[in-house]
């Protein structure tokens, strides 16, 4: 039907990758500052600890004697393993000389005023965080300085952040979820009215053109404002163009029909065969050209009407009833027969004014070009799937060859001399039941004294 | 395997080339196996036989060389000598530590090691194989018409009231001698304020110093000695022939309980045999099922209670500070002062 | 017949007055819905034609109330409008048939005569002449008690020389009542109805005689 505008992607997509896009970067500072916190956390408990064990050691440095010794206690040592399951190395220095233990450490430098100080270093292979803190003891009257280092490989620390990690990274990524889950919520929500006026102006029937009144967002008042509007104008200039077509249709007819009326009032008075003959030819134009106008306004509406069909459920036996009955009185000026063949339960879904037009135009084509005494078949039935409407007549059938370019707007047949715009009917009631999805299709009868034109709907 | 031959073979002690002393060399295993697992032990080879011969059945291609050392040249070959070895066993709990801690040993994990519960793993590294009871044994004979001592300080009481019946029946490890005496020595300082009067009422008596439990635990049975402290129980306990001739007591007050352990050595040739040795050992040591060949007591410590008199040493960096060289140093000095009452 | 014409368009009004007029008819003319409504109140219409558009109202008003009044008379609208967009308001509103602008009049007889048909039809549209009766509403023709069921021409033929006896048709006069404008039929297709309707009246006291060069008249004979 209507073309689909250009779409620019979808807003609740949009505004749902925007939420979680937030979301993920909110999730990703979230990881990172845990992390950063916990290495720290992590990094300083160890380092606390170092400093505890070191300024155990460096307690129990003493002079004795000529010599300083220190007594390492127990709890040096084994509150390091209390912590974790790391490798402990320590050393303690009296000056420039190695007293007790790992000798290799690597140095820490401090400056002088500095009693403690703290290094990451690589030892034996592996990382170590150490730390060393020094004591001036009076040795011979000389000052020395011991210095204790402790120092341990970073495993359990390693562990601490890893355990960490993963906590962050849970706690990162169940905060995405949570906060992706509630993207899609609020987009789906926020976008929620927008599919609510959707849903409500496409249910429409084309004829209906009330405003929108429903509550909608602030947002979405502007919109619905300029919506209403426009379908305000559009109701005032669709019902314009109906009223166009019915004043134009009464401006052509009514003065028509005076001087027709006239026409054939004098023609009852009248003797002479020549001043009848005129008025005969007259009345015949002013038919010829009211059939026509009649026609052209058919048309109009039809094409009007076909843009958006007003649908319901139509049993075309009723309608073709309908329209015998109402053509009965026309057919019997001429005594032709109306016959018909229905079957009752034939029903279609479609535009009862528009077919029952079409139908029309196919059995005035029929009326106004057979001869006194004939038959005029009108039949509905039932083809497979397809709901069949069939009239066949008796007045002469169409030219060979023209039967399509019949169908072609004012395209006429050649036995329709005189008679006035066949053509067009035909291409009305194709246009109908084009409209319809169906088929019309013009045949000649058997016999070839008739003419057969079928209309199928689906 | 049936046909499996036991070639044990005893190389003479005392191999001039090594700095280090080997008590004992021993080959398990089919001549024709492609693959040996060397193994340096401080633990008397006997103890373990049943259980090496039950890994070898599983394995019949493999061979198990057991080099028998003293927990001192233990660490001397490792460390100073550079011995290759694939396994480490011993009873020294520290100095295991220390070859731990110093990068000597290398890591394992297995289904097995799972088995091990915290105080008896440190670091993937060092797992401890059975659990042993530091005892006193006694002579019953000796003790005749006297209450046999239940503590320690039941055993001062006793042996400061019949000075003429102890006078140079006392027996325990000579630290300078013993790693395992060592252990038990500063262990004891550590957790007992008995231990010190203990070893002075024991200096008081001339007490003799021994280098072995074997050798106390036989001396006790001989009626030689009347009381040796800190002997290993399950060696005591397991000279069945000796039933009656010694009594074996765990002090009410404190009972350490020393592990065993195996460690990995680093640059070990035979790594994966080596793992599936220790995870033998574990199997066997705190498997749910009983392994017949498994030669020690299976102790089911409660460590959750505090108060506990029985306590395993704890494996962990503390051991590093009776290593050492100056507190060393000063323990044996404060160690001689009281047992030599110098 | 009596009829009620709404129409405001005098031109077509006076036309169409003429013209029933001249069959015989009697009408009145209202050429608004007030007016309408007046006169259908105050007299009884055998018809009304009703056009749609009027100048104070819609003919849609003047049918809606008419049915509310339960007036039975029959309505045929007359519309300008295109079909489509006035067939479903007028009949659903209850008009009985409807006929567009401009018409033939034989068209809208025809119409008239079927409305009134299938009202049921009331017994004045008998007419007598001689010992005939004749009802043109049902289409059929006594004649010595023995009834005739006629054909549409011949009905239509047999109206035409009741309406006025002893007056002579030209066949041409006959021809263009009888046959639609746009059919060429030669004045002789005259000769055939005539000829069918002398075989009906065949043992009556009516009969219709050629009047040599002028055309025909139906007489008591």
């Amino acid at each position: 039907m209507s073309e689909l505008p250009p779409s620019t992607g979808s807003i609740r997509r949009r505004l749902t990758l925007q939420l979680m896009s937030g979301a993920a970067i909110l999730a990703t500072m979230l990881f990172f500052v845990v992390l950063n916190v916990a290495r720290d956390l992590a990094e300083s408990s160890q380092d606390n600890i170092l400093f505890a064990s070191a300024t155990s050691i460096l307690e129990s440095a003493a002079v004795q004697g000529d010599e300083v010794v220190v007594d390492i206690p127990y709890g040096a040592l084994s509150m390091l393993g209390n912590v974790s399951d790391d490798r402990v190395f320590y050393r303690v220095m009296a000056g420039p000389m190695l007293l007790t233990g790992y000798d290799n450490l690597p140095e820490i430098v401090r400056g002088r005023a500095e009693p403690s100080g703290f290094l990451t270093a690589s030892y034996g292979g592996e990382d170590i965080r150490m730390v060393e803190v020094s004591r001036r003891l009076s040795l011979n009257g000389q000052a020395v300085d011991v210095a204790v280092a402790v120092a341990q490989t970073r495993n359990g620390q390693a562990e601490t952040v890893a355990q960490m990690t993963r906590v962050a990274l849970f706690s990162g990524a169940g905060f995405f979820l949570v906060a992706a889950v509630m993207a899609v919520l609020t987009a789906q929500s926020s976008i929620r009215p927008l599919n609510r006026l959707a849903g409500s102006v496409s249910r429409r029937g084309p004829k209906d053109m009330r405003p929108v009144a429903g509550p909608v967002p602030s947002e979405m008042v502007p919109l619905v404002t300029s919506l209403n509007r426009f379908m305000a104008r559009l109701k005032t200039s669709l019902s314009r163009s109906e009223d166009f077509i019915a004043e134009a249709a009464h401006r052509v007819r009514t003065p028509l029909a005076t001087v027709r009326t006239q026409a054939e009032v004098v023609l009852r008075r009248v003797d002479r065969d020549e001043n009848r003959q005129s008025l005969r030819e007259m009345i015949r134009a002013i038919d010829e050209s009211s059939r026509a106008a009649g026609q052209l306004l058919d048309h109009a509406m039809v094409t009007f009407r076909t843009d958006h069909l007003e649908r319901e459920h139509i049993n075309l036996a009723d309608l073709a009833e309908e329209l015998v009955a109402r053509l009965t009185p026309v057919a019997e000026l001429k005594e032709l027969q109306l016959v018909t063949k229905l079957d009752a339960g034939c029903e279609i879904y479609g535009d009862a004014i528009l077919i029952q037009n079409a139908v029309r135009n196919i059995l005035d084509n029929a009326i106004k070009y057979s001869q006194t005494d004939r038959e005029i078949l009108l039949e509905v039935l039932k083809g497979g799937e397809r709901s069949i409407l069939r009239v066949t007549d008796q007045a002469g059938g169409f030219p060979d060859a023209l039967t399509t370019k019949l169908t072609e707007r004012f395209a006429r047949g050649v036995n329709s001399e005189g008679t006035v715009g066949s053509g067009l009917g035909l291409t009305i009631a194709k246009e109908v039941v084009e409209a319809h999805g169906g088929q019309l299709l013009l045949q000649n009868t058997d016999r070839g004294d008739g003419a057969c034109v079928t209309l199928s709907f689906p | 395997m049936r046909h499996l031959i036991f070639s044990i073979v005893t190389i003479c002690v005392g191999f001039a080339a090594q700095a280090f002393e080997i008590e004992g060399e021993y080959r398990f295993g089919s001549d024709d196996a492609r693959q040996e697992i060397r193994i340096i032990s401080t633990a008397d080879v006997e103890i373990l036989i049943p259980l090496m011969r039950l890994f070898l059945d599983a394995n019949p291609k493999v061979a198990i060389e057991y080099t028998s050392v003293s927990s001192g040249d233990l660490m001397t070959a490792i460390v100073d000598e550079g011995a290759q070895f694939d396994l480490a066993l011993s009873s020294a709990m520290d100095l295991q530590i220390k070859l731990a801690n110093d990068g000597f040993s290398a890591e394992h994990s297995s289904d097995a090691t799972k088995l091990v519960p915290d105080w008896g793993n440190w670091r993937n590294h060092v797992f401890a194989f059975s659990q042993e009871e530091a005892s006193i044994v006694v002579s019953p004979e000796a003790f005749e018409g006297l209450d046999i001592p239940r503590d320690r300080q039941a055993l001062i009481n006793v042996l400061r009231s019949h000075p003429e019946r102890f006078e140079g029946r006392v027996a325990t490890y000579d630290l300078a001698l013993s790693g395992t005496g060592y252990l038990f020595a500063t262990q004891d300082a550590r957790t007992t304020e008995t231990y010190w009067r203990l070893m002075e009422v024991m200096g008081s008596l001339d007490a003799r110093l021994f280098g072995s439990s074997n050798a106390m635990i036989e001396a006790v049975s001989r009626g030689e000695m009347a009381v040796a402290y800190n002997v290993l129980g399950s060696y005591a306990r397991a000279r069945k022939d000796l039933d009656g001739m010694i009594e074996v007591i765990d002090p009410a007050d404190v009972t350490s309980m020393m592990l065993r352990t195996a460690i990995l050595l680093k640059g070990a040739e035979e790594t994966e045999l080596a793992q599936g040795f220790i995870d033998h050992l574990l199997l066997s040591a705190w498997g749910a099922e009983d392994v017949p060949e498994y030669p020690f007591y299976k102790w089911h410590l409660d460590t959750s209670e505090a108060a506990a008199a029985t306590k395993p040493i704890r494996l962990g960096p503390g051991l590093l500070v009776f290593l050492d060289a100056q507190k060393r140093k000063r323990f044996l000095r404060e160690w001689s002062a009281a047992i030599r009452q110098e | 017949m009596r009829f009620l014409l709404v129409e405001d368009n005098e031109g077509l009004a006076t036309a169409v007055l003429d013209r029933l007029r001249m069959d015989g008819h009697v009408v009145d003319h209202a050429p608004d819905v007030s007016m309408a409504e007046e006169f259908s109140a105050t007299a009884d219409y055998d018809l009304i034609l009703l056009d749609i558009m009027l100048p104070d109202g819609d003919g849609r008003d003047f049918l809606k109330s008419h049915r509310a009044r339960k007036d039975e008379t029959p309505v045929i609208v007359l519309t300008a409008r295109s079909e489509v967009s006035d067939r479903v308001g007028v009949l659903d509103l209850g008009a009985d048939d409807y006929i567009t602008k401009p018409f033939d009049f034989s068209e809208l007889e025809a119409r008239c005569r079927a409305v009134l048909r299938r009202r049921g039809g009331s017994s004045s549209n008998a007419h007598r002449f001689g010992d005939l009766v004749f009802d043109a509403l049902a289409g059929t023709l006594d004649v010595d008690g023995v009834t005739v069921a006629l054909r549409n021409r011949e009905l239509r033929l047999l109206e035409i020389f009741i309406s006025t006896p002893n007056q002579i048709f030209s066949k041409a006069k006959l021809v263009d009542r009888l046959f639609s404008y746009d059919e060429d039929v030669s004045e002789n297709a005259i000769e055939v109805y005539v000829g069918r309707l002398r075989k009906h009246l065949a043992g009556s006291n009516v009969e219709i005689s050629t009047v040599r060069g002028l055309g025909y008249r139906m007489s008591k004979s």
